[in-house]
């Protein structure tokens, strides 16, 4: 039997913080690539802490549903899990190459625990850009006359952070399929707020780098890039700003399609997933259009 | 009917049979039938066949453990067992209770386990304020995922933080789970509820106390630790009243200061263990290590008598939720709002200050 555990971070003031990790599990669940599918939070429950417990399997994924390699992938999820033995440098990464160890976890000692590294810095991330794009469009096909913008926090809180929004944007600027590919970044520049300074396209897709929605998605951005003054408001898809229109599409998190990037990081590591990989391409393919 | 009876007669071909009063041998003089007031020996299959018949709860009972629910899952199976209260009462009598429906209370969760003519289980999952309510007037559901969603929120609506906080909302009713999915739901209300208590059922839950949860943050929590100077655990005595009491945490609380002292506060009465501080009250002493970390001052303020009781009524009015319950027009409650309003108007200055007193010098 083996089991997949997605882990992410939670909240205690925002609901809406597990809804990206709950549907995900959901659609892997759907495909029955697992025997079970469970969830583990640091800031709700079952805690990452006793995650390990709730697993009936003896072979068990574990998948960070983070965006980039650092505090919490190399220091608080390994030592809630009670990796034995635990070593980042296992994990012989550059802070985007993490892929997977193979350990045993004090608290089920009896299973076979294999840690991931986190679905940000997979390459299938960038498709899930691409398809956040799509969705926020609504066009299959958007590249054309459109530029497009990654966005994460700058390297204030995490040096690993900007490594990863520099690589999915350098992955699209190389599909060429957008005119335009820029990263932005919340705390450096280039910012966020100057978005319109960077692009000379008329169209311009903001997809943030994050994985859930929350007060920088939601509150932050949309307000520095001028989208409205106050994000209670709301604000339009697009919203023209300084003579551009900005499709503006939330936290890339909530795109279905990161699905898929859970399940390349399991089977990265070996688990046997069949054809889950096709099924979920295609069943997250109409994910709703963010504001709907 | 009857597929229970072959598994049972196949079973006890390979080996010897044995549950909650029933033994099925084998020997060389045939099969020996026994339970509590019986005894039968010497039988061949075919009167095994036709004696068990005669027992055909012991027989059905059987089956469900042995293969319908199974050993795969002990704490599965541990904590089905428990709601049935098996190898506590005997199986005529339990089969009894069973068709009556035995209840059981889980946090507040509460179940009901009853069983249909072939000694099949099913169980009634509803909020334990809701145990009279007529099912046709709850909400139904099926799918244990769906107490996701049920969980999220509570009466009023808002969000709650702690899966076990008991403020769980009523009005639904799960009217006919089976054994997997009932345990399913239930963890699904209250994540590793069942792990734990099955673990502290077999003597192995790992408590983990304050003091190493609290030495083992790291980042923005690892301040907590600067909260204990080695002299005394008042402290957490405070936050374990504030959070853990059973007014406000389903959970029975395991985890004491350290290995050696106790908290002095009351764990609660929860069927299943809290083992480490939760990240609610991580978070929350966070925030109490830096006020506790504060100088205390002398402040001189003027107040009557009712009006200093009026400050203690809404400090108590808050902290036990009951804003909602006091009626408006209500001005005998210190905590009433127009008593409020007046006590404000007469005693804050502009700024916010109570009696114009600053609360940092100027
Ligand atoms: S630490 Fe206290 S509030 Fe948190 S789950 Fe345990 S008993 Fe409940």
């Amino acid at each position: 039997m083996q089991a997949l555990v997605i882990v992410a971070h939670g909240s205690h003031l925002n609901p809406d913080s597990s809804t990206p990790t709950y549907d995900h599990a959901d659609t892997i669940r759907e495909v029955g690539a697992f025997d079970e599918v469970r969830t583990g939070f640091w800031k709700e429950e079952p805690s990452i802490r006793e995650v390990l417990r709730t697993v009936e399997a003896d072979e068990v994924y574990v998948v960070p549903l983070f965006i980039s390699e650092g505090y919490f992938t190399e220091q608080v999820i390994p030592r809630e899990l009670r990796l034995d033995g635990w070593d980042v440098a296992d994990w012989d990464s550059d802070g985007l190459s993490a892929s997977h160890v193979t350990l045993t976890a004090d608290d089920v000692p009896e299973k076979t625990v294999h840690y991931c590294g986190p679905v940000g810095t997979h390459e299938a991330m960038t498709d899930v850009i691409v398809r956040r794009a799509e969705s926020v469009t609504g066009d299959p096909n958007v590249g054309e006359g459109f530029g497009l913008a990654v966005v994460g926090h700058g390297t204030e809180r995490n040096e690993n952070s900007a490594k990863a929004i520099e690589y999915h944007a350098n992955r699209i600027r190389d599909m060429d399929r957008f005119d335009e590919v820029q990263a932005l970044y919340m705390d450096e520049d280039p910012e966020v707020d100057d978005v319109t300074d960077y692009f000379e396209s008329e169209d311009i897709v903001v997809v943030p780098l994050f994985i859930a929605d929350g007060f920088h998605t939601q509150e932050d951005i949309p307000e520095d890039m001028g989208l409205t003054d106050d994000y209670r408001d709301g604000y339009d898809i697009p919203t023209e700003v300084d003579g551009h229109r900005i499709w503006y599409a939330g936290a890339v998190g909530t795109e279905g399609l990161m699905a898929d990037v859970v399940l390349e990081r399991a089977a990265d590591a070996g688990a046997e997933i069949g054809d889950a990989l096709e099924l979920v391409r295609e069943r997250t393919r109409a994910t709703p259009q963010a504001g709907d | 009917m009857g597929h229970h009876i072959d598994a049972l007669v196949a079973a006890a071909a390979d080996d010897d049979v044995r549950l909650d009063g029933l033994e099925v041998t084998q020997s060389d003089d045939g099969y020996t039938l026994e339970t509590p007031d019986s005894h039968h020996a010497g039988l061949s299959e075919d009167a095994l066949r036709d004696a068990l018949g005669d027992y055909d709860d012991y027989a059905t009972n059987w089956y469900v453990w042995s293969t319908v629910v199974g050993e795969s899952s002990p704490q599965r199976r541990a904590f089905l067992r428990w709601v049935e209260g098996a190898g506590k009462y005997a199986v005529p009598e339990r089969y009894d209770a069973l068709r009556d429906g035995i209840h059981h209370e889980w946090g507040q969760l509460r179940i009901t386990a009853t069983i249909d003519g072939h000694g099949e289980r099913s169980y009634d999952l509803r909020h334990v304020d809701d145990a009279d309510i007529d099912v046709d007037d709850l909400d139904p559901y099926h799918e244990p995922l769906a107490a996701r969603q049920l969980a999220t929120y509570d009466e009023k609506g808002r969000y709650r933080p702690l899966k076990t906080g008991a403020n769980l909302a009523g009005g639904w009713v799960f009217p006919d789970l089976d054994g997997r999915d009932l345990v399913e739901t239930v963890e699904t209300f209250y994540p590793a509820s069942v792990p734990n208590w099955f673990r502290e059922r077999e003597g192995t839950l790992d408590v983990e106390h304050w003091e190493d949860t609290i030495g083992r943050q790291t980042g923005m929590y690892s301040v907590i630790d600067t909260w204990n100077r080695g002299d005394g655990h008042e402290h957490v005595n405070w936050v374990a009243e504030a959070c853990c009491d059973d007014s406000q945490c389903v959970k029975r609380r395991e985890w004491e200061y350290d290995d050696e002292t106790d908290l002095d506060v009351d764990g609660g009465d929860g069927v299943f263990p809290c083992r480490e501080p939760c990240s609610l009250v991580i978070a929350a002493s966070r925030k109490w290590t830096r006020l506790e970390g504060e100088e205390t001052k002398t402040y001189e303020f003027e107040l009557t008598p009712s009006e200093k009781q009026q400050v203690e009524d809404i400090i108590e009015a808050v902290a036990d939720d009951r804003i909602d319950e006091i009626r408006e027009a209500d001005v005998y409650e210190g905590s009433n709002r127009y008593r409020t309003r007046f006590l404000r108007a007469k005693l804050f200055d502009e700024d916010g200050n109570l009696c114009g007193v600053p609360t940092e010098d100027e």
